[in-house]
């Protein structure tokens, strides 16, 4: 039961970030990025990982997203505003893709089936559990990444405190 | 998993979404209701003794009406928009727990459709995702003023997420746990939370009317600025889905305030009433008691939009940044300062 979903929700993925790129209008793009995020959380759930399935749920489909249509709704692209590239450019992203699709190939070719993993504790994902594991072993790590996420927040209230002083 | 199960979570599922949908209906009654009453004025009282049946031909109206779709717009998109503003609206009342489980026939049924131990959470994500149907919506129309609300709506509801996410933390620091059932049990008879998270309430109540787009809070569909906001291209049921998703989020928003802070369906000499009557109808005692809880907050959401005016957009932004970000914060760590001094000493 549980694999068939899996499959369903994971072909749905595919097809939803393919469209991501495939669309023609960014806001489509945003909208089906979120669509792909939302099969992200339905994975989530699948290896009972509900607090990370929520806060996916909450961070990526409901803030930041919701911040990326904000910022495509303001700029307006389109058709006319779109910059024209150069053959320079077009030459470029065709060797750049060709890269990737070498590298793609060698790793694929190299990669084994590994037998799957094996949980020790299943409930794991719990959010009682995640946070024992978070605030004990992995004290250190999550403090320091709360720390860059506090940099990153103090740099870019900065950086629009500037335009106020200029304008 | 069992057919008995699956019937029982549908017919649960059902009932709650008919009552959800019946509220909103005469929530639009009640709250023209009440606008006359404040303003001194009769307010509906043809359709029906007292008007009783306005929602009704107020249906019938939307249905009836002439279906406009701009050439312009978004085709999909744009119908899509109040969709998405139902369903978020709608799915909200999943992890609510309605009252203490009942006995049917020997049987003992829970009256909560899902206790998920993240209920808190997806409370919180449902409530997120609900800007999508009026930033879609609006952005599909194809019309400035609907863009420039999506846009508002966008700003506000991010902006009030944070203090009331802030101001949650406060209130699960003390319950230790974010299934909502466990929530509402600890708060048996008379320990409701308000009593001990006053200042947490009042910033979580202020967000829950920014995030319903309620006055004064009412700034996406301002319209002395944006002629109606992000449904001005809309007509017909299109339009009444946009109206109706408003007051399913006030009976959500409503309910979830009742149940967080409000302690549910619990009520002081409820132990009593469970001698008294019995383990099938005390429960159904409980949720008369949670229902009356929700209508007291959705008369309080009128009360106040037809009291205070509205605010200004920078002054919205100045009071959810600068006040109530703060304020909650202050009162995470007083909260954890408490309970921190309450276990060591």
């Amino acid at each position: 039961m549980s694999t068939q979903v899996f499959y369903f929700v994971a072909t749905l993925s595919i097809i939803f970030s393919l469209m991501v790129i495939f669309a023609k209008n960014p806001i489509h793009s945003v909208l089906y990025l979120i669509l792909t995020f939302f099969t992200f959380t339905v994975h989530y759930v699948l290896l009972n990982a509900q607090f990370l399935a929520v806060v996916n749920f909450i961070v990526y489909m409901g803030a930041i997203m919701v911040l990326f249509l904000f910022v495509l709704m303001l700029l307006n692209l389109n058709k006319e505003t779109e910059p024209s590239k150069s053959p320079l450019i077009k030459i470029v992203g065709v060797i750049a893709g060709g890269c990737l699709i070498v590298t793609l190939f060698g790793s694929l070719k190299a990669a084994t089936i590994t037998s799957p993993l094996i949980l020790k504790n299943p409930g794991l994902g719990l959010v009682e559990n995640l946070g024992k594991e978070l605030f004990g072993p992995f004290l250190l790590p999550f403090e320091l990444s709360s720390l860059l996420l506090l940099a990153a927040m103090v740099g870019a209230v900065l950086l629009s405190k500037k335009d106020e002083v200029e304008a | 998993m069992d057919t008995g199960f699956i019937i029982e979570k549908f017919i649960l599922v059902a009932v709650i979404f008919g009552i959800s949908l019946v509220i909103a209906m005469y929530s639009t009654y009640a709250e023209r209701k009440v606008a006359a009453y404040l303003q001194d004025r009769l307010g509906p009282d043809r359709a029906g003794p007292f008007g009783i049946l306005q929602p009704l031909a107020d249906g019938i109206k939307m249905f009836m009406k002439e279906e406009i779709i701009p050439t312009t717009s978004n085709r999909w998109l744009f119908i899509v928009g109040p969709g998405l503003a139902l369903l978020c609206a709608c799915i909200g009342t999943a992890v609510i727990p309605w009252g203490s489980p009942m006995e049917i026939g020997g049987k003992i049924v829970p009256l909560q459709v899902a206790d998920i131990n993240v209920g808190v959470l997806y409370i919180f994500g449902v409530v997120s995702l609900g800007v999508y149907g009026v930033m879609i919506g609006g952005w599909a129309s194809n019309n400035k003023y609907s863009l420039l609300s999506a846009i508002r709506a966008a700003s506000q509801n991010i902006s009030y997420e944070i203090a009331m996410g802030l101001s949650i933390i406060a209130l699960l620091l003390m319950t230790n746990t974010l299934s909502l059932k466990e929530i509402v049990d600890q708060q048996h008879g008379w320990r409701w939370n308000v009593l001990y998270q006053p200042l947490g309430f009042l910033i979580f109540m202020v967000c829950s009317f920014a995030e319903t787009n309620r006055a004064p809070f009412d700034l996406p569909e301002c319209e002395t600025e944006l002629i109606g906001g992000y449904h001005t291209e809309y007509s017909s049921m299109k339009l009444g889905f946009y109206l109706f998703a408003e007051y399913i989020n006030m009976f959500v928003s409503s309910a979830v305030m009742a149940t967080l802070y409000f302690g549910g369906y619990n009520y002081p000499g409820m132990d009593y009433m469970a001698t008294l009557l019995g383990p099938t109808w005390a429960p159904l005692f409980g949720t008369a008691v949670l229902f009356a809880k929700i209508f007291f907050f959705i008369f309080f959401f009128m009360w106040v939009r037809w009291t205070i005016p509205r605010f200004r957009y920078d002054q919205l932004m100045n009071l959810g940044w600068k006040g109530l970000i703060p304020l909650a914060i202050a009162n995470i760590i007083i909260t954890g300062v408490v309970i921190a001094i309450l276990e060591n000493f």
